[in-house]
């Protein structure tokens, strides 16, 4: 991958990114954009809408990372992404709505959740793993169905279809505010303080996923997917190293989970367990590039810019294509999944790598492979 | 494999009918068995293209749901257009119809899979995560072309009016479509097995499925084939979805994508690449929901599940597994 220095003359910097950098310099400004604006959103941004926004592509930085680590470095693909990343919203939801909003309620819940989804990680892996990777995509298919349609059946402990609201601990709450005065021009209150542990828990999560993909078990990773058979004859077995990464990767996408359930003091099966949000998980992490971590964080970002812009222009051509109604047809802003999906098709069939992944093939850091 | 392997997967469908038997009145029994048969043999339509296409080439297409959506808005559009044929109380009439509408489902969607095949799938063999990957793609642009072309709304699918209400056999109410559905399902599973068994192409995609290099070495050209069986598995998802959408009597967009995780199901318990292992597949799933459906509702979303994770427990390649897969 990249040229390796010794742990002792590599920058904190460098240490912090555990010696994995974008590997180009476009993709090295988008990140910095990104985590700059991540960082200071509050005192970008007016509005709670855009600091809520900006809170919600930390927790899908999160989610497409952690996807990729199954996607891009393990090279299986699960259905059930979005299955993990409701059981930890729900672990959350069930246990504030249940016992009031106290902190150890939420720690239990989100716990809870965390657990439940490592745990069914390994358990879908051993089930279709140890016969043939593929099983695994149809199966995890078939389990996140089976999640949708208990979370809408069992109305008495998810709350249904209508889902469930709660109240979060006072200090998260947005009727919290200690002090009555801006502090340097920014209202301190539970908004904020929500919105920096989602950040802060979001990047830590994002270094903690570099530095796994860049350790011998990352690395083992990788050659299983490059040459699974090879990766078996050399000694590793196959078989609990991709169960191990379903399992991380599981319990990553429910502490997502748990962070958007705190943002949204709601939670239900259509913002956390639909398939629409598993697809754009999909599109994230391809689109921006697999393998390469920065390139879901990037298709995140992007993802979230699209469905605020992508719309709108669609109105725009629908409008213009008017009198052809077939064209106009095309053209609805409902339709925006549409030419998501062509996109999508396009960069899986002729720039595999994705955004950062053909960024870094002529990149200048980009090192013999 | 030796025969003992072959017969059991057989006698567990019995096995289940059986278990059926015992746990309720004979009436219900008598209902339930045949919608069971009438379901399973749909599902066996729809996925006997999807099991055969993976033998042969090794390909898993997440898009088949796409040719099933397409099929039943086919048979649909076809039934809007001739509503007098649909009402008609003549049997000819109504046979025409359905005749019609299941080959207007054949044409579109075997026409989608060619194009599918030259343009998409060819690009990706050998390489599976790109294959599922351009296939969950497509299946997402075909739902989302399904709503440009019919819109979002659910079209209602009127039966023909001969078809409507039910048989009284020995006190059961059996309804009179899923005889023909269930008839029609066990003629193509057994054209489908005489091709297979006793035609030169037969002979030769079942080789294919066996050991594909051989067969190249041999002097056959697999692609053509594979192009081959991939259109006439599309064709027949297309006409397995209009059944379906016929016996709903409705049909969405995302009709196809609704089936997706049945029709994998049913793959896996066959066995990755086996139409015979497909059809037991079928037959099983589609017994098993009913009688759960029954005797307990609230299992029923997850007996198709407990039925694959109890089916790969006792067999890890499904019941038939094909080529040694």
């Amino acid at each position: 991958m990249h040229s390796f220095s010794p742990p002792s003359r590599r920058s904190f910097g460098l240490r912090l990114l555990s010696g994995d950098t974008p590997g180009h310099p476009v993709a090295s400004f988008l990140m910095a954009v990104l985590v700059f604006v991540l960082a200071f959103a509050p005192l970008l941004f007016a509005g709670t809408r855009a600091v809520a926004t900006a809170a919600r592509v930390a927790i899908f930085v999160v989610l497409a990372a952690s996807y990729d680590l199954l996607l891009g470095y393990t090279g299986i693909v699960s259905f059930a992404h979005t299955l993990f990343f409701g059981l930890g919203a729900y672990g959350v939801a069930i246990a504030l709505a249940g016992s009031g909003p106290s902190w150890s309620a939420l720690f239990v819940g989100s716990a809870a959740g965390i657990g439940f989804a490592a745990l069914l990680g390994i358990g879908i892996a051993l089930l279709s793993l140890r016969v043939r990777a593929i099983f695994f995509s149809m199966i995890t298919l078939a389990v996140a169905s089976v999640g949708q349609v208990l979370a809408s059946q069992l109305h008495d402990i998810t709350g249904g279809e209508d889902g469930l609201t709660f109240s979060v601990p006072p200090l998260l709450s947005p009727s919290f505010h200690p002090f009555t005065e801006p502090v340097l021009g920014v209202r301190i209150d539970g908004r904020l303080n929500t919105y920096y542990l989602i950040f802060v828990v979001s990047l830590v999560l994002f270094l903690l996923l570099l530095r796994l993909v860049n350790s011998p078990f990352g690395r083992v990773l990788r050659a299983i997917r490059e040459n699974e058979f090879r990766a078996e004859a050399l000694g590793y077995r196959v078989v609990v190293y991709r169960s191990l990464a379903s399992a991380i990767a599981a319990a990553m996408a429910a502490i997502a989970g748990t962070l958007m359930a705190l943002l949204l003091r709601y939670n239900g099966p259509a913002t956390t367990l639909s398939f629409s949000i598993m697809i754009d998980i999909l599109l994230m992490v391809v689109i921006g590039g697999m393998g390469t971590l920065y390139g879901p964080a990037i298709g995140a970002a992007l993802m979230v810019l699209a469905q605020y812009y992508l719309e709108p222009a669609l109105q725009f051509l629908a409008e213009l294509t008017a009198p052809f109604p077939l064209l106009s047809a095309v053209f609805q802003p409902d339709r925006w999944l549409l030419w998501l999906g062509f996109l999508f098709m396009l960069v899986v069939m002729y720039f595999p790598a994705g955004i950062v992944g053909s960024l870094r093939a002529r990149g200048l850091y980009s090192q013999t492979r | 494999m030796k025969p003992s392997e072959r017969t059991l997967p057989v006698l567990l469908v019995l096995l289940i009918a059986a278990l059926g038997f015992a746990a309720m009145p004979f009436t219900d029994w008598l209902t339930l068995s045949a919608a069971g048969l009438a379901m399973g043999m749909m599902l066996f339509l729809m996925v006997a293209g999807l099991t055969l296409i993976f033998g042969l080439m090794d390909v898993l297409n997440f898009a088949h749901g796409a040719f099933i959506t397409f099929g039943a808005f086919a048979a649909g559009t076809v039934f809007a257009r001739f509503p007098q044929l649909v009402a008609s109380d003549r049997w000819e009439e109504n046979f025409l119809i359905l005749a019609l509408a299941a080959l207007a489902a054949a044409l579109l969607s075997g026409a989608l899979g060619f194009g599918f095949e030259r343009v998409a799938i060819r690009r990706v063999y050998g390489a599976h995560l790109r294959q599922i990957l351009l296939t969950t793609g497509a299946l997402i642009v075909a739902e989302q072309l399904a709503i440009v072309i019919w819109g979002p709304d659910a079209i209602p699918v009127l039966k023909p009016a001969g078809l409507r209400g039910s048989f009284l056999i020995a006190g059961a109410a059996i309804e009179k479509y899923r005889v023909v559905a269930a008839l029609f399902g066990l003629f193509v599973f057994l054209l489908l097995q005489g091709i297979l068994a006793h035609t030169r192409i037969g002979i030769i995609v079942r080789a294919g499925v066996e050991n594909r290099e051989m067969v190249e070495a041999l002097g056959y050209r697999i692609r053509p084939l594979f192009a081959g069986v991939f259109v006439a598995g599309a064709a027949l998802a297309g006409i397995g979805g209009a059944m379906w959408a016929t016996y709903a009597a409705t049909v969405t967009a995302s009709l196809g994508s609704d089936l997706t995780v049945l029709i994998f199901i049913v793959v896996i318990i066959g066995g990755l690449g086996s139409v015979g292992g497909s059809f037991l597949g079928a037959l099983l799933v589609g017994l098993v929901t009913n009688y759960v459906g029954f005797l307990a509702p609230k299992l029923a979303l997850l007996s198709n599940i407990l039925l694959m994770a109890a089916i790969l427990l006792w067999r890890p390649r499904g019941l038939l597994a094909a080529g040694g897969r």
